[in-house]
């Protein structure tokens, strides 16, 4: 066996509402829809025209900058609308479902028959290459790239992820074909990280032509960035590409039955959730169809859907759609409500990190957290904290202060490279500041991104 | 709740733009903040936050200061009435105190805040907490005596000079208390150094000084090379000694330090060092001593003066110290090296605690930069080493 990578810093954020085991397949849903800032830094262009029928599969819009990353329908129906946003920008493209698929056939041969070039065209046609993406910078792989590696995380340590063992069982035959597309696209390795004590799952333990990482300690040790950290550090220059494990299962599909059968199983969790548990949906399902009547109601409580997890999540609207790279519905109550003296009264139905709450005497609470931010936003005071919840040899703060003043040499040294927004979330959370730096952090490798395309 | 959030919402009109007060707006929305923490949800990024915000930093900071707050008030009037030979109760040592460090308490919070306001209000920005800490830290490391105008104008000078001029809280260079302190030691000296400073003795009619009365801190006598006046080592540790109002006792600073540590609001990691670096220099002259100043034990020094007072409360400043890990183990160290540096070697100053900080303040940037550079160096050289491998 692997030596253990064990991960020291970070934090397991206690949350109410993880999702029983029970898997169900809700109604088909109503209404889908492909949301172009799922993709960051994505300009589309559209395909086709309103009211054109489209099948599982079908093209529906192109990135403005890279032509021949199409982006597909999940479903077969009608595109019935286009969603503006502020400046036109493109939000949604909505589609109303037949009541059954028809797939477009990309045609289903071996894998040991192709060469890569046929490969990456199979995926850029079915619009599941956007499924890659690639570090630096966290966007969408570029297909003329020829990555030094590519990273499978097979477990999310996020608040109230799903269980990758759970979703994966029944699909292991297709996980392992997206592996072995996965493979074809580097000449390097196909790294696999699993979890040292919870994966199970043989399709992760045993699956072939991987190199298998094994993981061990609180979030963020699920997430990607930091894998990739401790297996083999991105340097200047050098590209990695990554994909999550329902996304190589979907590609498995691809290259298996050569349709785009975009089913995934997302969960429903969150302390809003009655019943938190698993489904089976498509991919851009309108959460309703599995979300409503399972939502709490009190009086005086808002509940706040996120598709995602509590850190790096979408906030959407109660009857919004699922992202294209989510398998997590979160709802917790908005935390609109006024409190007296609240920053100075001690109570006990608070989490933080800090010991100036009585949360730390009490590791086996799991909180109801709400979405208030407790204070405006200071400029940094408090040092030394950001770096406990970040596992890597990066400075947070300096690496930060270099965006907020737009130093690109100093961001580039400070390994801006390595880091995406979701590794910095908890030093977010955590920051008594309340700085946003995901936001921040986004912003930087936006610049990055600029500066050397 | 219901009645003063309503009142609050009845009057924000006024203060809001157009109304008669909006110059005000900013010190109206501190008073709201500091009452109510606000409805205001997330909309970016991490959808929760962490229920720590600076208010309840900075607060505790001030619950950290109330042992050496209290102990100072006790002790000036303790000092008081040992100078004229009265014996009263401990009741009345302390109520004589609270009069006389209430005041000062008063016009340091007063004059920052009303500072702290018109910044807020002039670059609209919301008023910064830091200064909750700021305000109580002068009174406690300034003599009893300091005439209210002084400590007026120094926390002016400190706030202005030391932080606004920077941007804010979270700017600053230099420590603001520390610098308020520095401003009225280097202009009015004789406010500030003596034996007459310490203790409050404007005398009342009937009263008289104690025959052999004398107003001296340890650390004068030892600038004078009179060890043998030295007050025992128990009455240094506890602090029933002459000396600025907080700064005195080591145990009420130690129970201040448990709370800070206890929190993990103060950086143990700079109070460690501190005292490892006084230490370290206090035996260093033990073993190459040559008066005997120089020979008493190392020890001494963490229990006299500001030593024990600077380390837990001004040197963990976050903003005015060393922001990186190893940083902050250089930056604590060389400040308990220069402390007992100026005290000992330099004829100058008997006390060393506060240029040492501030000395050391200006240079904290210098070492992050090198420990900065340090992380970086290590980058550039993993990228090297995997360009040779792939080549």
């Amino acid at each position: 066996m692997s030596k253990v990578i064990k991960i020291k810093r970070g934090l397991d954020i206690p949350l109410l509402g993880d999702a029983e085991k029970i898997l169900q397949t809700p109604p088909r849903a109503t209404e889908f829809a492909v949301k172009p800032p799922d993709f960051h830094g994505l300009v589309p262009k559209m395909m086709i025209k309103e009211g054109t029928r489209v099948k599982a599969g079908s093209p529906l819009f192109f990135d403005k900058y890279n032509e021949d990353v199409v982006f597909t329908s999940p479903v077969s129906g009608t595109f019935t609308e286009l969603v503006r946003g502020a400046k036109r920008r493109i939000m949604e493209i909505r589609i109303m479902p037949d009541p059954e698929d028809d797939y477009i056939d990309f045609g289903a041969e071996s894998l040991s028959a192709m060469n890569r070039e046929q490969v990456i065209q199979k995926l850029l046609k079915s619009g599941l290459w956007p499924m890659i993406r690639q570090r630096p910078y966290s966007v969408i792989a570029n297909q003329n790239d020829t990555p030094r590696s590519i990273f499978v995380s097979a477990f999310k340590s996020a608040p109230l992820t799903p269980d990758m063992d759970f979703v994966v069982n029944g699909q292991e035959d297709d996980f392992q074909a997206g592996l072995d597309v996965l493979g074809m696209l580097t000449d390097g390795d196909v790294h696999l990280g699993i979890h040292a004590d919870q994966t199970m799952s043989k399709a992760f333990t045993e699956a072939k032509g991987v190199r298998i990482h094994r993981f061990k300690g609180p979030h963020p040790a699920g997430n990607v960035g930091i894998q990739i950290y401790h297996v083999q550090p991105v340097n200047k220059g050098e590209i990695v590409w990554y994909a999550d494990v329902q996304d190589v299962i979907i590609m498995g599909r691809l290259f298996r039955k050569g349709i785009y059968d975009a089913r995934k199983i997302v969960a429903l969790t969150g302390s809003e959730v009655m019943n938190p548990r698993y489904y089976r949906i498509i991919t851009g399902a309108q959460i309703n169809s599995f979300v409503a009547n399972n939502v709490r109601s009190e009086e005086g409580v808002t509940p706040r859907f996120i598709s995602g997890d509590v850190l790096s999540g979408e906030k959407i609207a109660s009857n919004g759609y699922i992202g294209f790279y989510d398998d997590q519905i979160t709802i917790i109550p908005e935390g609109d409500k006024p409190e007296l003296l609240g920053w100075l009264i001690p109570t006990i139905d608070k989490f933080s990190v800090s010991r100036t709450f009585f949360s730390f005497l009490m590791p086996w609470m799991k909180y109801r957290h709400n979405t208030n931010i407790r204070s405006g936003v200071r400029p940094f005071v408090i040092t030394g904290l950001y770096e406990k919840y970040l596992p890597m040899d990066i400075m947070p703060m300096q690496l930060i202060k270099s965006i907020m003043i737009n130093d690109i040499d100093m961001m580039e040294k400070l390994g801006i490279y390595e880091v995406a927004p979701e590794d910095f979330a908890l030093c977010e959370y955590v920051c008594p500041s309340k700085i946003e730096i995901q936001t921040i952090l986004r912003e930087g490798l936006d610049t990055m991104r600029k500066e050397f395309s | 709740m219901k009645a003063i959030h309503n009142l609050l919402e009845k009057v924000r009109p006024n203060f809001e733009k157009g109304g008669r007060f909006e110059k005000l707006y900013r010190t109206f929305e501190a008073f709201e903040t500091f009452l109510f923490v606000a409805g205001n949800v997330t909309n970016r990024g991490s959808h929760i936050r962490d229920a720590m915000d600076m208010k309840r930093t900075m607060f505790h900071v001030v619950i950290a200061m109330t042992p050496v707050l209290l102990f100072g008030m006790w002790n000036v009037g303790f000092q008081h009435y040992k100078a004229i030979g009265m014996e009263v109760d401990l009741l009345d040592q302390f109520l004589f105190g609270l009069i006389k460090v209430l005041p000062i308490i008063v016009v340091s919070y007063a004059s920052g805040l009303a500072v702290e306001f018109v910044f807020a209000s002039i670059r609209n920005h919301e008023v910064n907490e830091g200064f909750l800490v700021s305000g109580l830290l002068i009174p406690l490391i300034i003599p009893v005596t300091t005439p209210l105008w002084m400590v007026a104008l120094a926390t002016v000078f400190a706030v202005i000079i030391g932080k606004e001029v920077f941007g804010g809280t979270g700017m600053n260079i230099l420590n603001p208390a520390l610098l308020a302190r520095a401003f009225l030691f280097f202009a009015y000296p004789s406010y500030l150094v003596g034996d007459d400073v310490w203790i409050y003795t404007n005398l009342q009619e009937g009263q008289q000084l104690v025959d052999a009365f004398s107003g001296a801190t340890p650390l004068a006598y030892l600038a004078l090379g009179e060890v043998e006046k030295l007050p025992s080592v128990l009455e240094m540790f506890l602090g029933t000694i002459p000396g600025s109002i907080g700064e005195t006792s080591t145990l009420a600073v130690l129970l201040g330090a448990l709370v800070l540590i206890a929190t993990g609001v103060g950086s143990l990691r700079i109070m460690l060092s501190v005292v490892a670096g006084g230490l370290f220099t206090g035996l260093l002259f033990n073993i190459f001593a040559v008066n005997p100043y120089m020979e008493i034990p190392a020890y001494y020094h963490l229990i006299m003066g500001g030593f024990a007072f600077g380390t837990v409360y001004m040197a963990t400043d976050p903003v005015s110290a060393s922001q990186t890990g190893t940083g902050k183990y250089i930056y604590g160290f060389l400040i308990g090296v220069i402390t007992l540096l100026i005290r000992v070697v330099n004829p100058a100053y008997p006390e060393g605690m506060m240029l040492a900080i501030l000395f050391m303040n200006v240079f904290a940037p210098l070492i992050d930069h090198y420990v900065v550079q340090a992380n970086m160096k290590k980058r550039l050289k993993r990228m090297q080493t995997a360009e040779v491998k792939t080549t």
